[in-house]
């Protein structure tokens, strides 16, 4: 239990004079990302090899957050040399161990390579995917292991509430974060400071902060990586929070979906309880507050704040309208004070490094870096943290290193389903939260989607609305209908019933449904909608006039068919078809039953580049053409040889039916 | 069902009203799903009506009111697994084992369910066999994953 700033300080300099910085260190990323590509197994090939090596004791090995480099992972970061080496497999672990750890020599087969360059790059920070990134909050994450305290004080944790608790009053707490022009990270980009401040003047007696952790727009994952990876600078963020407001009792409310993240978080509140950070008299401050962790159980709309507080009250998450705002009436009516993680993650950084450090990144009115995640059809998937006001061309090209398989970019999706889609000619705007929404999308909580030629809009909107449908609560009736119409409308639009007039209504049920919604779910709803009308209406019209969808995407409006002049009947695409829907066999010419065709796509792709033989139809002007008859169904190699033989076989048919 | 493991959890959370949802998300890890029984003990151990846990049991995803199959499957649809494919993979999914999401087969085999986003969006289209995450997906794979299962 540490009683007083001096113990603090005085425990960290234990910690650092305890951790020799030449000794070798190695960190395999333990995210969920790449625990799914097997980083655990080689954390544990790690722990084997140093010890059949001889080298227990002079070798440590963690399991950090994750650094966001999703794409190459598992992603092992070797200190102090800082070599970084992807896509680690068990059985690269010896020669690591043997090479890199002992000889101090770099094995390059495990290096990143720049494609444009060819060049290698050795340390973490020579990777483009890294040095075009401001990594403010998200770098600390392979430094720590997560489920050590100890990791975090290394770094200065807890040093800053150590600061606001002995030499600051909670008016200039709640000052420096308003100058720093702080603005909640979920989604809202509401001014955290004016939070703060209203939840602060509000006369009660109980008041209570809360962490949103109810991470729900899919695509989007950088609260679960601060979570797991660095769940301490959440908690000192909020009992700094606390300590502002006069709370002494605050919530986590992270989603179930999340069980790393649960779980490392309600390590760190026991940890941070233990060290005298959490309880009563905090540092021998004289200040008390206890934190716990609430779970969700699965409803989007429980990220919206007043479906949160129900939820966390035990009841069903359904919004209220607001006023009154959660910070004079909250959870149990009492003032209460919601942020977002990130939000919370970047409040220590303010206190430590001032208001002004905060403010030298970012645009005039929005602050800060904020971190994305960047997915879809994009080479480097990962989370990218940069300063606000980087152009959307920086973040795709020069962080993710664009499209992959040589496809056109078509559009990038930002905000979840909240959000809008932008396409290229608005590539070069800023990003920062009023830019985004004069294109029509929205920051939201930096779920970035990008899409390519194969992407359709009007189903990317389709989507979208579904997943409203979906997540919709019910209480008011223009999200509960207004949402189920334009689901509905677009549905039959991507399935061939659309009709004229179509478009017209969606801008009206958006309208609507926009403005006369009780939440921010209703209210956003039709952003998909209207955004893909707005850059796309191409693509609409020809899916409700010519039946066709120009991405090849939209399934009942897409047919595949095997070109019998092509065909080599290798049998390739009938081994591999998933509904037995392909007829053919050896020099016979395969042909797709289209009644039996589940439209999966697999003979497209599988049939190899130099026949070419499936192809894909859109259409009503490009049916599919009827089946060839049986005796013609005969391969033969040379192409000219194939057409006479079909001639003969014509010729002989004809004097037959004579 | 076991009654003293439903008894055990409502006292770990001091058989608070205010924990419904943390109950019945710890009987759902524990049992799989909620059965009716189990909501009734719930019910008149907190001093809840039936009503507002129905209310409670059918709003939140989470929850199952009906038994699971032996093997999980659940389909991410997340916008970076549809956008890379993910409805294809959910087709061919269904049509192999028969159900639609939120579906059990007769045998028990499977219950198959879509989630909104797994999180691992560079493995996408993903999915998840009891809690293994099948990544990279691509539509006559999946067919064959799922042979792997009895």
């Amino acid at each position: 239990m540490i009683n007083s700033p001096a113990e603090l300080e005085q425990l960290r300099q234990d910690i650092l004079s305890k951790r020799d910085p030449g000794k070798s260190r190695i960190s395999v990323c333990a995210g969920a990302g790449c625990l799914a590509t097997g980083a655990s197994k080689v954390i544990s090939a790690f722990d084997a090899e140093i010890e059949k090596q001889g080298l227990k004791g002079e070798v440590s090995t963690k399991g950090t957050g994750c650094p966001g480099f999703c794409e190459r992972g598992p992603v092992v970061v070797i200190d102090p040399e800082e070599t970084c080496y992807l896509q680690v497999t068990p059985k690269d672990v010896p020669e690591i161990v043997s090479r890199t750890i002992k000889e101090r020599k770099v094995i390059e087969r495990l290096l990143y390579v720049d494609p444009a360059t060819n060049e290698k790059a050795v340390r973490e920070s020579d990777i483009p995917f890294y040095r075009n990134q401001e990594r403010n909050i998200i770098g600390n994450n392979s430094k720590i292991d997560p489920k050590c305290i100890d990791d975090y004080l290394a770094l200065g944790g807890y040093s800053a509430l150590a600061k606001v608790l002995f030499r600051m009053t909670s008016e200039q707490v709640v000052e420096e974060v308003r100058k720093s022009g702080l603005r909640g990270r979920g989604g809202g980009g509401f001014p955290t400071g004016i939070k703060w401040d209203a939840a602060r003047n509000a006369p009660a007696e109980a008041k209570y902060v809360i962490v949103n952790a109810d991470e729900g727009d899919p695509g989007a994952f950088m609260d679960r990586a601060v979570l797991e990876g660095n769940p301490h600078s959440i908690l000192e963020g909020l009992i700094i929070g606390a300590y502002a407001i006069g709370s002494h009792e605050g919530y986590v409310y992270v989603r179930q979906e999340y069980p790393l993240a649960l779980e490392n978080v309600g390590i760190a509140i026991r940890q941070a309880e233990e060290y005298g950070f959490l309880g009563r008299n905090i540092l021998g401050s004289g200040f008390d507050f206890n934190v716990k962790v609430h779970r969700g159980a699965g409803a989007f709309v429980c990220g919206e704040e007043t479906a949160l507080l129900l939820s966390l009250e035990g009841r069903p998450g359904e919004p209220r309208s607001r006023p009154p705002y959660p910070a004079t009436r909250g959870l149990w009516g009492k003032p209460t004070n919601i942020n977002n993680v990130e939000t919370w993650a970047n409040v220590p950084l303010i206190i430590n490094r001032g208001a002004d450090w905060f403010n030298r990144f970012g645009t005039e009115k929005s602050k800060g870096t904020k971190i994305f995640s960047l997915v879809g059809k994009i080479k480097n998937t990962g989370l990218v943290e940069v300063p606000m006001g980087v152009t959307l061309r920086d973040i795709i090209y020069k962080i993710g290193d664009g499209i992959p398989g040589g496809k056109k970019f078509k559009a990038v999706q930002t905000g979840g389903p909240a959000g809008g889609c932008i396409p290229e000619q608005h590539l070069d705007i800023a990003v920062d939260f009023d830019e985004l929404v004069k294109a029509g999308a929205i920051m939201g909580s930096g779920g970035m989607i990008v899409m390519d030629e194969d992407t359709c809009m009007v189903d990317v909107a389709r989507y979208f609305l579904n997943f409203l449908t979906q997540e919709s609560c019910g209480k008011c009736s223009p999200c509960r209908e207004g949402v189920k119409q334009m689901h509905r409308i677009l549905t039959n639009i991507t399935e061939g019933r659309g009709k004229e007039g179509d478009i017209e209504l969606l801008e009206e049920l958006a309208m609507s449904t926009g403005s006369a919604s009780l939440c921010a779910l209703g209210r956003s709803a039709p952003n998909p909608v209207l955004s893909t009308i707005r850059y796309f209406r191409h693509e609409y019209e020809a899916h409700i006039r010519e039946k066709r969808c120009p991405s090849y995407c939209c399934k009942e409006l897409v047919s595949y068919y095997i070109d019998p002049e092509k065909c080599q009947a290798c049998l390739v695409c009938m081994r591999k078809c998933t509904s037995e829907a392909i007829a053919g066999a050896k020099h016979r010419i395969h042909v797709i039953d289209q009644a039996k065709c589940n439209k999966c796509g697999t003979c497209f792709e599988v049939c190899p580049a130099r026949f070419g033989a499936v192809i894909r139809l859109t259409g009503e002007a490009e049916p599919v053409p009827g089946a060839i008859p049986d005796e013609l169904r005969i391969v033969v190699r040379k192409k000219e040889a194939k057409k006479e033989a079909r001639k003969e076989a014509e010729q002989e048919a004809e004097k037959e039916a004579r | 069902m076991d009654n003293a493991t439903i008894e055990r959890i409502i006292d770990n959370h001091q058989c608070e009203a205010s924990s419904l949802i943390q109950i019945l998300l710890d009987i759902q890890n524990e049992l799989h799903w909620l059965p009716t029984e189990a909501l009734e003990m719930v019910s008149e151990k907190l001093r809840v009506p039936m009503s507002r846990i129905q209310h409670t049991a059918t709003f939140y995803k989470a929850f199952s009111l009906v038994p699971k199959g032996r093997h999980e499957i659940n389909v991410c649809m997340g916008t970076a697994c549809h956008v890379r494919g993910a409805p294809r993979v959910l087709d061919v999914v269904q049509n192999i084992t028969g159900i639609r999401p939120g579906e059990t087969d007769p045998e028990m085999k499977f219950s198959l369910d879509t989630v909104n986003c797994l999180g691992c969006c560079a493995l996408g289209p993903v999915m998840e066999i009891d809690e293994q995450h099948l990544g990279k997906l691509v539509p006559d794979m999946a067919a064959d994953l799922l042979k792997n299962y009895d």
